[in-house]
């Protein structure tokens, strides 16, 4: 596709809206600001009610926001209506059109474009085999299977070339292994055809495995933007920690620090850590620790009680006091390992790079 | 915090759009001109006179004993019909709902009563009443030899209005009945509950505010209707027809408004009452859908009577709207009863009934595509679009439903007679087939309207989001995909438009003009002189268009409507 990538930007964006029962004026987005390079995949990921589909719809055009402008390629945009805006939506529900084929479903943003009848059906035709749907055109949308419709909208989409693309939840009426194979699917189409991407969703594995980048919402917020793996091993705060993945906070005391490095005391135990960011001796912070960066064993850096102890095939599910604090810990490929029963004293023991400090 | 850039850009965005500007500007005009307007004039008219604002006008008409008598009259029939509908509703309902109906037959009268009422001109049952039971009734004369029974009055207009208007509750409680849950009476079964005390203690608190709501609905109907007063009452005035007299006998247009004001206030009053109190509450109550079939009942000793009663009763309506056309093909009704086409022949060849029909044809003809396309356009913006204006759209045209139709009659005589505010503007409009469509228009706009919102509710509107979003501006969104989408509201909407317009008489006959000829003006001169061969033969041929149109339309539907293929696969 020969058309000129776009990224998005939002500057200072915000919403408000009125809660329809107490009548007050709340931001259901606040002050907003993100940078979208063109031809990147960036998900926008957050609890429900954290404002991800009132982000998206404020790209798209269908809301307004109340402060700050949104660029596309550069352009400023918000003045401009829906059907101006070089965006292309694809929606939950899938919103085809029931009473057109699937032909003139996809062709529909053509034919308002005024392109002659050749170059819609080759146009047509070529996105059809894209997504996997050649020979199917003249079906009407109530004959096709979800993962099929999903597929006829982002055909329908990706026709029109637009300078981004937006999904909001496209997955979530699909079972989940569908769900799965289409998220390759939806990926592989967005590098081949090189369009930038907006996707909201409020599953994790879904936003790891497709995005370029994550931004993580918060009650209307970004608490996080970054890859992948930045925001998986680096959490900039507790909600992002606990939202990705699962975790373990242990509190503790810096209690001294040379360069990043330092040493934390939690409970009388001494554990060193790396890559400290504003914190000084003295301070209070908080260690981060992934249930599957940590084993038990007979030696280690926090000495813990096992209180459940669990097989599940593929590793051995612990849960242990650390002092007061309860710390999960899954052992992967548990089938030579010594396992540890309910009631036996051990220790945590993990690498100084798997434990992040906040 | 403030949301003022989002209400710029919304605003920015909106006049990015001309066709709906356009649209809209012209929809808020129009209903401004011919909804509010002619109300705004009555009020005008009867408040200030020559020594400005004063209450004379009212002091006047008050001061009238036969206006007194119409207010109470036509309380007292509203209150009755009100009443008896509203229970006959339930009866046919519940019958329907829980009574296993043995036979096809009985089906059969149940879908032919539900039917009736939308055909038919308002006024039949009023004739059939007539030649029923009238002087020279088939009933009185001939099986009970009373030679001097009065049908009309009081009880004439109330059971004429009852079974006119006792379908409609029927088809409001069958669908609040439905939505009971069976599992709720049969709790109270397994109590031991009698099912007459399950009846009392169950089933009839869930449907009271239902009930009270086809009152109320039933009760505007009644105080709103003029024909059948006029033909059946006799010298029993309602509101409606002594207004009619009252300008087109006495030539009072300042009291005729006036009154015209009070009989509004009172349909207005009603209407709020049903729309923000008991309509809300009638479904609010019943929001689950039926979790699993109803055990019907089977039990002999109820299924009997009920069915016999009701029965009795559709046998009853159905043989009343066979009589009109019986008494268009008998020579002289209660005298003579030798078949003759001459009233046929008298219709066609003196009355110039083709002109007549010709004139109502054309003109509901026209002007039923501009109700449903009107009712079609104001559902999508109410549903679909968020704009300042929007309220004030959806408000007037449900309040054109709280309009008698003599009320809007005077309202247009005294608003465009002489033409706005009595400037001489668009007073050319006044006497014209054009005024008379624009009527048949702001008549039908409501159920129209209706109609439409509650089908647009149904579509998810992400699918006219996406076209919006795939590039198409509001015009095409709407004909393309929202369009496409209720066409089966829409054609029904053209049908009903055709028939309540074919057959509308309160507000048409105070502004139609000798170059004009109306059937449904043409029956009630007719009826009142007492020429009821000639009444019925223009009525019967008048249901036959009616009905022919509603067949025609399921038809269409059927053929080219779009839920079934929705459904089907
Ligand atoms: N039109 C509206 N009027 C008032 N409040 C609204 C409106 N639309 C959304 N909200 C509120 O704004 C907040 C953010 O909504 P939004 O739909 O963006 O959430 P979301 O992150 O997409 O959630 P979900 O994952 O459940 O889809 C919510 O509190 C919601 O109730
Ligand atoms: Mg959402």
């Amino acid at each position: 596709m020969a058309k000129e990538k776009k990224g998005v930007r939002l500057e200072h964006i915000s919403k408000i809206y009125q809660d329809p029962k107490t009548k007050k004026d709340f931001y259901a987005v606040r002050d907003t600001t993100l940078d979208i390079e063109p031809g990147s995949f960036v998900t926008l990921l957050g609890p429900s009610g954290c404002g991800k589909t009132t982000t998206l719809r404020m790209i798209a055009g269908f809301e307004s926001p109340d402060e700050g402008e949104i660029y596309l390629g550069g352009e400023p945009i918000n003045a401009l209506t829906p059907n101006r805006r070089d965006t292309a939506m694809v929606f939950q529900s899938y919103a085809l059109l029931p009473h057109y084929n699937i032909f003139d479903n996809v062709a529909y943003g053509l034919k308002l474009r005024k392109l002659d009848k050749a170059q819609i059906r080759e146009k047509v035709t070529g996105i059809l085999k894209l997504v996997g749907l050649e020979g199917m055109e003249s079906r009407m949308t109530n004959q096709l299977s979800g993962g099929q419709q999903q597929r006829v909208a982002l055909a329908r989409a990706l026709v029109l070339e637009p300078g981004v693309l937006l999904f909001d939840e496209p997955l979530s009426n699909l079972d989940a292994k569908l769900r799965v194979s289409m998220r390759t699917e939806i990926r592989r189409i967005q590098q081949e055809a090189g369009i930038t991407a907006v996707y909201v969703t409020h599953d994790q594995s879904e936003a790891m495995a497709i995005s370029d980048k994550i931004i993580i919402m918060e009650k209307g917020v970004v608490a996080q933007m970054g890859t992948p793996q930045e925001i998986y091993y680096h959490p900039d705060s507790e909600f992002v920690a606990d939202f990705i993945g699962e975790a373990n906070f242990l509190r503790g005391t810096l209690v001294s620090r040379d360069g990043t490095d330092g040493v934390v005391e939690i409970g009388g135990s001494r554990v060193a850590v790396c890559d400290i960011r504003q914190q000084k001796a003295g301070d209070n912070c908080t260690l981060v620790l992934r249930p599957e960066a940590a084993v038990i064993a007979d030696k280690g850096q926090l000495p813990c009680r096992v209180v459940l102890s669990c097989f599940m095939g593929s590793y051995q599910n612990y849960h242990v006091m650390v002092g007061d604090t309860l710390v999960k810990i899954t052992d992967f490929n548990p089938k030579n390992k010594k396992i540890y029963s309910v009631g036996d004293e051990a220790f945590v023991a993990f690498e100084t790079e798997s434990v992040h400090v906040l | 915090m403030a949301r003022t850039q989002s209400a710029d850009l919304d605003r920015k965005k909106f006049f990015a759009d001309p066709v709906m500007v356009t649209t809209i500007a012209v929809l808020i005009a129009f209903l401004s001109l011919f909804i509010l307007y002619p109300l705004a004039i009555l009020l005008v008219d009867s408040f200030v006179t020559d020594n400005g604002l004063t209450l004379d006008v009212f002091r006047r008409i008050m001061g009238m004993s036969n206006f007194r008598r119409a207010i109470s009259n036509t309380l007292k029939v509203g209150f009755l019909v009100g009443i008896a509908s509203a229970l006959i509703g339930l009866l046919f309902a519940y019958v329907e709902v829980y009574v296993r109906l043995r036979t096809r037959f009985m089906e059969g009268l149940f879908r032919v009563v539900s039917m009736l009422p939308v055909v038919s001109p308002p006024f039949v049952l009023s004739l059939s009443m007539i030649m029923l039971f009238g002087k020279a009734g088939i009933v009185t004369r001939y099986l009970l030899h009373i030679y001097d029974n009065s049908v009309y009055g009081f009880w004439g207009i109330a059971i004429v209005q009852t079974l006119t208007f006792f379908p409609v509750c029927y088809m409001m409680m069958k669908g609040l009945l439905k939505n009971i849950d069976p599992s709720l009476e049969e709790a109270a079964r397994d109590m031991g509950a009698s099912r007459w005390k399950v009846f009392t203690s169950v089933t009839l608190p869930l449907v009271l505010p239902g009930l009270g709501n086809a009152f109320l609905v039933t009760f505007i109907e009644s105080i709103a209707d003029f024909a059948n007063p006029m033909i059946i009452g006799g010298s029993y005035d309602t509101l409606a027809t002594t207004i009619y007299l009252q300008i087109t006998g006495a030539y009072d247009k300042e009291g005729a408004s006036a009154m015209a004001v009070v009989l509004l206030c009172i349909t207005l009053f009603m209407f709020i009452l049903q729309k923000y109190w008991l309509e809300a509450k009638s479904t609010a109550t019943l929001t689950g859908k039926a979790s699993r079939e109803r055990m019907l009942i089977t039990d002999r000793s109820v299924t009997l009577p009920l069915t016999i009663l009701c029965s009795l009763l559709a046998v009853f309506v159905i043989v009343m709207y066979i009589c009109v056309p019986f008494g268009a093909l008998f020579r002289t009704w209660g005298y003579d009863f030798h078949l003759t086409t001459k009233w046929f022949q008298q219709v066609f060849k003196r009355y110039k009934g083709l002109k007549a029909f010709k004139d109502s044809f054309v003109l509901s003809l026209i002007a039923s595509p501009i109700t449903a396309l009107l009712s079609m356009i104001i559902s999508y913006l109410v549903v679909k679009r968020k704009f300042r204006a929007r309220g004030f759209i959806e408000a007037v045209s449900m309040l054109a439903m709280a309009v008698p139709g003599t009320v809007l009659g005077i309202g247009y005589i005294r608003g465009f007679s002489s033409g706005v505010f009595r400037t001489g503007f668009l007073q050319g409009l006044y006497g014209t087939g054009a005024i008379l469509i624009i009527v048949f228009v702001v008549r039908s706009l409501p159920t129209g309207t209706r109609s439409g919102i509650s089908a647009l509710r149904q579509i998810d509107k992400s699918i006219e989001e996406s076209a919006y979003d795939m590039g198409a501006d509001s015009f095409r969104v709407f004909m393309t995909v929202t369009l496409p989408l209720i066409k089966d509201s829409f054609l029904s909407g053209l049908v009903t438009a055709f028939v309540r317009s074919i057959t509308a008489i309160s507000a048409i006959i105070l502004l139609v003009t000798p170059q004009y000829l109306l059937i449904t003006v043409q029956i009630n001169e007719f009826a009142e002189k007492g020429a009821y061969g000639i009444a019925c033969a223009f009525a019967t041929i008048l249901i036959a268009i009616t009905y022919g149109s509603v067949l025609l339309m399921n038809l269409v539907i059927r053929y080219f409507g779009t839920s079934r293929k929705f459904e089907e696969e």
